[in-house]
């Protein structure tokens, strides 16, 4: 999923804690001691943070798998 | 592993060894390889692989003397490989002439005196090394040394033409030299930065008499007593007569001019020339006995379709008996001997930087085959798991390799499924059945069924030991974890008495056969085999099955034994496939392979189960499950005695998924408990009592994952109890994630505490900083 796709979503998903609307952001991730940023869905108030299927399987994947090679 | 184990350990294996043919010819010329273009049709190649290593090829194929062919392999199994004729058929058609190198010019000059084949391949060798080379012949044409051979083997227009391609190189040819003047050779060598004299040329010996101060020619060498003069080539001298030998010569000397010249050793390391001896292996036990392919045209060469012909009866001599029988080994396009260098190449284990390296020495299932069908005894077994070792040691192992299969340890280990009691209303037991996970995960009804009838059969009393024996652990190579899991197996069977132990599963026993080898132990099937299942044998089914040895029973000949007579009893015809017994190979299982690399282990269970023509049987739980998983079915031995053959539903039973095994061990663990001990045992955790319903599509995929519905019952407890969850307007469904150690699990969910209903599951090992975990 683009970004953008992302924000055309974003309206779709709400934190139920805090009842308001993800945004995105940028997010810290770290792996075997790497770490960097990536744009995902955030709670703007309790930082909750989304990462979807697509992201799952898709980037965050092909970076463990990066990460473990190197 | 230290250099100089390393290098003991790569010289073992042979695949790099030349092919006799090579090995046997004064040039090494590579025949295997420019017969395997031949057999291709692509004859250019050919004639590229023919003239990289053959010097005046247009001459030499023509008259050359084959010392290839009495050695051919391909004698064993009908005539050997005509060579010389291939090599003839290749030169006449393609009619080629070698281009010049663009090596760059040298400032020495050379002599060669005479022009027969020594001479001529002299100066070849000498003008592709880029030295400057005048070749100085006594009569007015170059060449008549040739004359001995007739007209329609190598006609006059073929050596004019190679002679005029040296010229075309760069060689300097200087016809009608006086060499008969005093002194001459050594004016020559003051002339030259070195010389060259071809004594094959004929007429040369009595041109320049020896006592011009050429006393003996040294022989690795080829110097003379005069210094910077080599002399070889010995014509019809030598008996008998060798043209191939001749050209030996002429290249020899030209490697100790361009050694003269340049001033460094002339005698280091030239011990690898001439016709040397090799190791090289090679299987002929299913290549069919072919004749020679005949000439047409007696007197004249091959047509195509005769050398294509006969090219094809090469057996392409190679060992790869490993290789053959490995689809691992296959796989990464090798053999033993690269994968040591790639594995213990210092850079990429210290960098950890070769993800390639890293699947190399992860994936192999630690079988042992290799070991077997190898000539010199070579196994990637130490190799790979020294090299897994070394990952682990230096904090490069791969995360995703094999932490779910220690995590399953773990649980194993865990008050979930370990469980250590003496036969009920018992003090001691003189034996303990050790069923194993595998066998637990995937049918513990057997389980149940096998400790009734022990402790039916057996006086003396018969315990019960639930856990793991630390095997996945010995595969991962994190020595320190096995180390602590054989303490504590050595630890519960110190606590029970010291009993003897009953095995299930082939790789439990040998696991305390190598580690435990206080611990007096025995596999079930000799147990079940003496015995006995029933007074007398069942009638025959008619019912054919093949046997599949797992491959931690390699060498346990008396196991393999009593699983035959077992089901020969039971009414069984036993039928073998080739890799049984000692010969036999993983289910894609073993080592941890289907943890690093599904998709090999997929293809190496497919590979397996396709190579029975009937249904399978076999006696480790983890080999039976993996061998159903394609369109082959297979049964567990237990499944055959205890539930009887005319019930042929077991060996169509269902294949657990990693939840049920879970599942299925600790339902085992307290349906024991209750059933048999009289404990209450129920372990109930609160995320397992989260009812869920889901669909077989998202149980598919969540096999695929490795995700367990514990995994999910967890991310819904804590999303439940915290209220950290994501509602998804258009869906209306939740997500929501947690972390219990090393994998974040995602779950898209809707429901009440009463049914759960799961949309998807989904993991990653990548964490986000701030995450909720335990």
């Amino acid at each position: 999923m683009t970004v953008r796709d992302q924000q055309k979503e974003k309206n779709e998903w709400t934190c139920t804690r805090c009842g308001i609307d993800l945004e995105l952001a940028k997010v810290q991730i770290t792996y075997v001691g790497c770490g960097f940023t990536i744009d995902a869905l955030r709670c703007p108030q309790c930082h909750l943070v989304l990462v979807t299927e697509d992201m799952a399987v898709g980037k965050l994947a092909e970076a463990e798998r990066v990460l473990e090679d190197k | 592993m230290d250099q100089k184990e390393l290098r003991a350990l790569e010289y073992r294996c042979i695949q790099e060894e030349p092919p006799l043919c090579t090995a046997a010819c004064p040039l090494h010329i590579d025949a295997r390889g420019f017969i395997g273009k031949i057999a291709t049709e692509a004859w250019d190649e050919a004639w590229r692989i023919l003239t990289r290593n053959m010097p005046v090829p247009n001459i030499l194929a023509r008259i050359c003397d084959h010392p290839c062919e009495p050695v051919c392999k391909r004698r064993e199994a009908g005539d050997s490989i005509a060579v010389s004729e291939l090599e003839k058929a290749c030169v006449s058609r393609t009619n080629r002439k070698v281009k010049a190198p663009s090596v760059p010019k040298r400032k020495d000059h050379i002599a060669v005196v005479g022009t027969g084949l020594s001479s001529l391949v002299a100066a070849w060798d000498l003008l592709f090394g880029g030295h400057q080379v005048t070749i100085l012949e006594a009569h007015d044409r170059p060449g008549d040394a040739f004359l001995i051979f007739p007209e329609h083997l190598l006609a006059r227009s073929v050596i004019e033409e190679e002679i005029a391609v040296i010229q075309a190189m760069g060689g300097e040819l200087q016809t009608n030299v006086l060499m008969t003047k005093k002194r001459w050779l050594e004016k020559l060598a003051e002339d030259f930065d070195a010389v060259y004299v071809g004594l094959d040329d004929g007429t040369i010996p009595d041109i320049i008499p020896l006592s011009q101060g050429m006393v003996g020619v040294e022989p690795i060498t080829l110097a003379t007593g005069i210094k910077g003069v080599f002399a070889g080539g010995l014509g019809k001298m030598r008996k008998p007569f060798s043209a191939i030998h001749d050209a030996a010569d002429g290249r020899k000397g030209a490697t100790s001019i361009d050694r003269f010249v340049q001033n460094v050793s002339l005698t280091a390391a030239r011990e690898n020339e001439g016709p040397c001896e090799t190791r090289l292996y090679t299987n002929i036990e299913n290549i069919v006995a072919e004749p020679v392919v005949p000439k047409a045209d007696v007197e004249g060469r091959y047509t195509d379709e005769e050398a294509i012909k006969e090219a094809r009866r090469c057996i392409q001599c190679e060992c790869m008996e490993c290789v053959k029988n490995c689809l691992y080994l296959e796989r990464f396009r090798g053999y033993p001997k690269r994968y040591i260098r790639e594995i213990y190449n210092n850079e990429a284990i210290l960098m950890g930087s070769h993800g390639q390296t890293n699947r190399l020495i992860n994936s192999c299932s630690l079988c042992g085959l290799c070991g077997v069908v190898c000539p010199n005894d070579i196994s990637m077994v130490d190799i790979c798991l020294e090299g897994r070792r070394k990952l682990v040691e230096r904090g490069k192992m791969p995360p995703s390799a094999h932490d779910f299969a220690l995590e399953d340890m773990s649980f194993n280990n865990s008050e979930r499924f370990a469980l250590t009691r003496h036969e009920p209303s018992m003090e001691k037991s003189q034996f303990f059945f050790f069923p194993g996970c595998q066998l637990s995960g995937s049918s513990p009804e057997q389980v149940e069924r096998v400790y009734e009838y022990l402790r039916q059969r057996l006086s003396g009393g018969v315990g019960l030991m639930l856990r793991c024996c630390s095997a996945p652990a010995f595969w991962a190579g994190r020595e320190e974890l096995f180390r602590d899991g054989i303490e504590e197996l050595r630890e519960e069977w110190k606590n029970a008495s010291r009993p003897r132990m009953i095995f299930a599963c082939p790789t439990c026993y040998k696991v305390y056969k190598e580690h435990l080898p206080e611990v007096e132990i025995i596999s079930l099937w000799e147990l079940l085999d003496e015995i006995g299942l029933s007074s007398s044998p069942y009638p025959s089914k008619h019912i054919t099955i093949t046997i599949h040895d797992p491959c931690t029973s390699r060498s346990e000949q008396g196991m393999q034994e009593s699983v035959r007579r077992l089901l020969r009893h039971l009414g069984y015809t036993v039928e073998e496939v080739f890799l049984s017994g000692l010969k036999t190979e993983c289910c894609g299982y073993g080592g941890l392979m289907s943890a690093a690399n599904q998709p090999l282990a997929r293809e190496v269970a497919k590979k397996r189960a396709d190579e029975a023509t009937s249904d399978w049987v076999t006696y480790c739980a983890m080999c039976r499950d993996t061998l159903s998983k394609g369109d082959k079915h297979a049964a567990h031995i237990l499944d055959l005695i205890f539930e009887g053959s005319e019930n042929r539903s077991a060996v169509g039973r269902k294949v657990p998924g990693y939840s049920d095994r879970h599942e299925n061990r600790a339902r085992l663990k307290e349906r024991m408990l209750a059933k048999v001990f009289g404990e209450e045992g129920k372990l109930v955790e609160q995320f397992e009592q989260i009812l869920l319903s889901i669909s077989s599509e998202v149980r598919e995929r969540m096999e695929e994952r490795r995700i367990l519905v514990e995994d999910v019952q967890r991310v819904i407890y804590h999303a439940e109890r915290t209220g950290e969850r994501i509602y998804n307007k258009k869906t209306g469904h939740w997500v929501a994630s947690f972390r219990p150690r090393t994998v974040t699990f995602w779950v898209e969910y809707t429901g009440t505490p009463q049914a759960y209903t799961l949309y998807n599951s989904y993991c990653h090992r990548m964490e986000i900083m701030g995450e909720s975990s335990k």
